[in-house]
């Protein structure tokens, strides 16, 4: 493949790109998807969470796992950094904290796609008390 | 942070959180001069001269979830400590300016790190910012403009995984060809 360098090779790549699949629909229907928010202060880039969202994006993708990542600010828990919290369709989000490599292919194989919990999860409400 | 590209990560955060619609990232990287020279501006909500007098101290932020932020603190503690410094200027309502520089060669100086997928990591996730990033060495200057980019990918989201991974090569080879980060 020819690598990208100018914007006519993106531009050019883009039209081979919109010939495949999943860009647009991605964009429309957020909400049936697994959604991955991670923890992106100070904090959390001091402790790798940059590199361990870019190794989450190509595993999913690599595993077939259709989901949205988005970066969030400081969730709080600064002591248990990188942490993420993810959203599976139809259920209650679940935070991860001290997400490694490893531990990010782990939420992925074992609690994406099998539902199985896995190490590292910081208990956290979000119903209020008069609900 | 180990990396420079984290504290750029880091600090073009703060432009966001400030609101601001426009973000430039100017690095000049040069050998000769023996400068590694960061400029940030924003066009943001800004800061009071009060809030700025007290906004390297660790224990202010206007973050609520703790009373500790640490990004200013930290990049005025690794520029000073490998001979360069930090500058701040800031007018309520117009943005805020942030310049830091460190000497090319000193021994502590941290090593730049993966700086393209640091830009295209915060461009893919805020896309409606304008985000303009200029590299200049003593060989040339690459300039990487979101809306140039957003032209050229005609409505495509930038936040796709191939559309990310071919940002950021086309940055890569572009700052090999100015011999940047050397």
């Amino acid at each position: 493949m020819t690598k990208v360098k100018s914007l006519a090779d993106l531009k050019a790549m883009r039209e081979k790109l919109q010939s495949t699949l999943d860009v647009r629909e991605k964009a429309e229907n957020p909400e049936s998807l697994v959604q991955i928010k991670v923890a992106m202060a100070t904090c959390g880039i001091a402790a790798g969470a940059k590199q361990v969202m870019e190794h989450m994006m190509n595993k999913a993708s690599e595993l077939g796992i259709a989901a949205v990542f988005t970066q969030t600010g400081c969730m709080g828990y600064c002591h248990a950094e990188p942490t993420l919290e993810v959203r599976v369709p139809g259920k209650d989000p679940i935070v991860f904290g001290h997400v490694d490599n490893n531990r990010a292919d782990e939420i992925l194989t074992k609690y994406v796609q099998n539902g199985e919990l896995v190490e590292g999860i910081i208990p956290v409400n979000y119903e209020t008390i008069d609900k | 942070m180990k990396e420079l590209s984290l504290h750029v990560y880091d600090l073009m955060e703060n432009s966001i959180a400030a609101n601001a619609k426009d973000v430039s990232l100017t690095i000049r990287d040069s050998l000769k001069d023996n400068d590694y020279h960061f400029t940030i501006q924003d066009n943001g909500k800004g800061m009071t001269p009060e809030f700025m007098a007290k906004v390297t101290d660790p224990y202010t932020t206007t973050r609520t979830t703790r009373k500790v932020g640490l990004g200013l603190p930290l990049i005025k503690m690794n520029s000073e400590n490998c001979g360069g410094g930090m500058k701040l200027s800031s007018e309520v309502g117009v943005g805020t300016t942030l310049e830091f520089w460190f000497q090319h060669d000193h021994w502590d100086r941290p090593p730049m790190g993966d700086l393209e997928g640091t830009i295209v990591m915060l461009v893919s996730q805020h896309e409606d910012i304008h985000f303009v990033y200029k590299h200049i060495t003593d060989k040339g200057e690459y300039v990487f403009d979101t809306d140039e980019i957003k032209e050229a990918l005609d409505g495509m989201s930038m936040n796709d995984l191939s559309i990310i991974s071919y940002l950021k090569e086309m940055i890569r080879e572009n700052l090999d060809e100015i011999g940047a980060n050397e």
